[in-house]
């Protein structure tokens, strides 16, 4: 998008400009970019009201993130906005691979049928912000305030955050229960704190480019080791909405960013790898530095550093937005759970528990990435060049060569929330682990089963016949707390049970008459039973929600 | 006598690539070539099957199934 073309929000005057007394609110989101947005809109749905302050009054410039993976349009669909992305954005599943000049192998993402969303939509980054913004005002509950840059932040004695925040027509302050600094890579509020931001600085540089052209290349992923067009080096092309196609070369570790930028040298590279005929037109481009930083720790107090702010990573892995969208999607309901005094203050540091494993996940496979693509010494070169030439041939070899470990949602595998399992598993969602899709059918017709879960706690309890188990009845108990989804084999849907009309669901999540899943409201699983009693499942509830539990018993979770 | 296993087999194949660049930091191009002829012959040894390693010099050689004719 050009720069012109990018939509302008309104600017308002504060009405706590010139007020003596400090306003207080519960939460306050620094940084409306996709993953700060994000998090108003799962506050909203969550029924919570929040401030949101941008330093700017627009979308991102340029493409950025791209690729939005399975996951976080799950979570898009929780917030209602999935439809509309995925409806503008490009639908891939296959990846391709070219060496030289030749074709090693393609791959597949998400090979099975019967998922509501598919592996990844690519959608430049500025219309997914542009659609969270229409989302965020249609939910109603976020007062997003533009032009206003946050200085300085500062934490009470009550254990309240204080931030300075700075507009055209002053500065104010405004005090906050929590803070989410989605305020990016260069985040004012953890510069503001004076935190630590650790980790590897590569010497390697890529060039990205966002140009807009009618060409033949398919809704796929296309990498280049070396290729005729760009010797020595590797490109990525991805397709993105509005015949827009983003492709990163990379640069030698000498290249002048400054340099490289210019028209003048982008053009002729572009020109060589497209060819003569292809007419095209470049919309924006930019230099960046392979970087895996993170913060040591996300929680400081009140103040929750979420996406970029707490971790970078270099790209190819899609792991930069995906990683913040699933951050704040793990912290939104615990902070409302904390704020209306449903869960201890405890439950918050579970958000380190779990994300900083998260962000390591996504370094690591993110630095193991870079490390193949850009081999520093001439025997990484030889073993690079000895995978890709047996890839072309042999199928372990394909396991070896590394264009970008694509993300998937993190598995919480070491988290105090989890119940750990009593009995002897064969597949199936963890403990820890996402939910798993599957089509079922409703009262209303076809519909899938995320659909039925998430926002607040739910136990799925799978029947083969529709009429409730007998220990079903007893969990009315847990109702104001927990919603009952009921998967049956056979029946008439209704409201509170959907049919699974093939199987589907009984094979993904493993399930036999009785088995009954804890899913925490981000959609990840608390806790599974073959049968559980109704003590299972409130010790499991209360762990999940940060309670110390009593323990007891073969059946409770050690560490 | 069993066939060389061309299938995936390595449980981690991105840690066992981790680990085998890792293993030559360091080292200059002279040291880096002993330390792969010291890792084919363990690896080798290890395998012990003369028909596995058959099939792994002829497909390192050159293309599956031409390394008989190849041999000068």
């Amino acid at each position: 998008m050009s720069a012109a073309a990018r939509p302008r929000f309104a600017y308002v005057p504060p009405p706590e400009l010139g007020d003596a007394a400090i306003r207080r609110v519960p939460v306050a989101i620094v940084g409306a970019g996709p993953v700060g947005l994000t998090a108003a809109a799962e506050f909203a749905s969550l029924g919570r009201e929040t401030v949101l302050l941008d330093e700017d009054d627009t979308v991102s410039v340029g493409s950025r993130a791209i690729c939005w993976s399975k996951r976080t349009l799950e979570v898009f669909d929780r917030i209602g906005v999935a439809d509309r992305i995925a409806g503008k954005g490009v639908v891939w599943n296959r990846g391709r691979l070219f060496h030289g000049d030749r074709e090693v192998y393609a791959f597949d993402l998400l090979p099975e049928p019967g998922h509501r969303r598919p592996a990844f939509v690519n959608l430049q980054q500025y219309h997914v912000e542009d659609f969270l913004i229409d989302r965020v005002a249609e939910l109603g509950r976020t007062d997003i305030r533009w032009r206003s840059r946050v200085t300085a932040v500062e934490q009470l004695a009550d254990g309240a955050a204080r931030l300075t925040v700075e507009t055209p027509d002053g500065v104010y302050r405004l005090d906050a229960d929590c803070v989410l600094a989605a305020d990016g890579v260069r985040s004012a509020v953890r510069r503001a704190m004076q935190l630590d931001f650790k980790g590897r600085v590569f010497e390697d540089r890529f060039l990205i480019a966002d140009v807009t052209m009618k060409a033949g290349f398919p809704s796929e992923r296309w990498f280049w080791f070396d290729p005729p067009f760009h010797s020595g080096r590797s490109v990525l092309l991805h397709r993105q909405a509005d015949d827009v196609f983003r492709i990163d070369f990379q640069l030698p570790a000498a290249a002048d960013p400054d340099e490289e930028r210019k028209p003048e040298n982008v053009l002729p590279r572009l020109r060589q790898m497209l060819g003569p005929e292809v007419d095209f037109a470049l919309e924006w481009v930019s230099v960046y530095s392979f970087t895996c930083r993170r913060m040591k720790k996300f929680r400081h107090g009140p103040v929750f550093f979420v996406g970029d702010s707490a971790h970078v990573v270099s790209p190819f892995g899609a792991r930069g937005g995906n990683g913040g969208i699933q951050d704040v999607d793990n912290l939104c309901w615990k902070l409302d759970l904390v704020l209306s005094g449903a869960a201890p203050d405890g439950l918050l540091d579970s958000y380190d528990d779990e994300r900083i494993p998260a962000a390591d996940e996504n370094i690591l496979n993110s630095t193991r990435s870079t490390d193949f693509m850009t081999p520093k010494s001439a025997v990484s070169e030889d073993f690079r060049a000895a995978a890709l030439e047996l890839a072309a041939r042999l199928p372990f070899a394909r396991q070896l060569v590394n264009s970008g470990r694509l993300s998937l949602p993190h598995v919480y595998r070491a988290t105090p929330l989890s119940t750990r399992d009593a009995e002897a598993w064969d597949g199936g969602p963890e403990p820890g682990a996402a939910a798993i899709d599957a089509p079922v059918r409703d009262n209303a017709g076809l519909a899938w089963l995320l659909e039925r879960t998430g926002g607040r706690f739910t136990l799925l309890w799978f029947a083969d016949e529709a009429p409730a188990v007998p220990t079903f009845a007893n969990l009315e108990a847990l109702r104001p707390r927990v919603d009952l989804v009921t998967v049956v084999r056979r029946g008439a849907p209704d409201a509170a049970a959907v049919v699974d009309p093939d199987g589907t669901a009984f094979r993904r999540w493993s399930a036999v008459d009785g088995t009954a899943y804890l899913l925490r409201p981000d959609q990840h699983v608390a806790a599974r039973w073959r049968w559980p009693s109704i003590d299972d499942v409130t010790k499991a509830l209360q762990r999940a929600s940060g309670s110390a539990v009593a323990e007891g018993g073969l059946r409770s979770a050690g560490g | 006598m069993a066939d060389l296993i061309t299938e995936p087999n390595l449980p981690d194949p991105d840690g066992f690539y981790d680990r085998l660049i890792r293993a030559h930091h360091g080292l200059d191009d002279a040291a880096s070539r002993r330390m792969n002829a010291r890792l084919v012959l363990l690896l080798a040894n290890h395998i012990g099957d003369p028909e596995a390693i058959g099939q792994a010099l002829a497909i390192a050689r050159g293309e599956p199934g031409e390394a008989s004719t190849r041999t000068p």
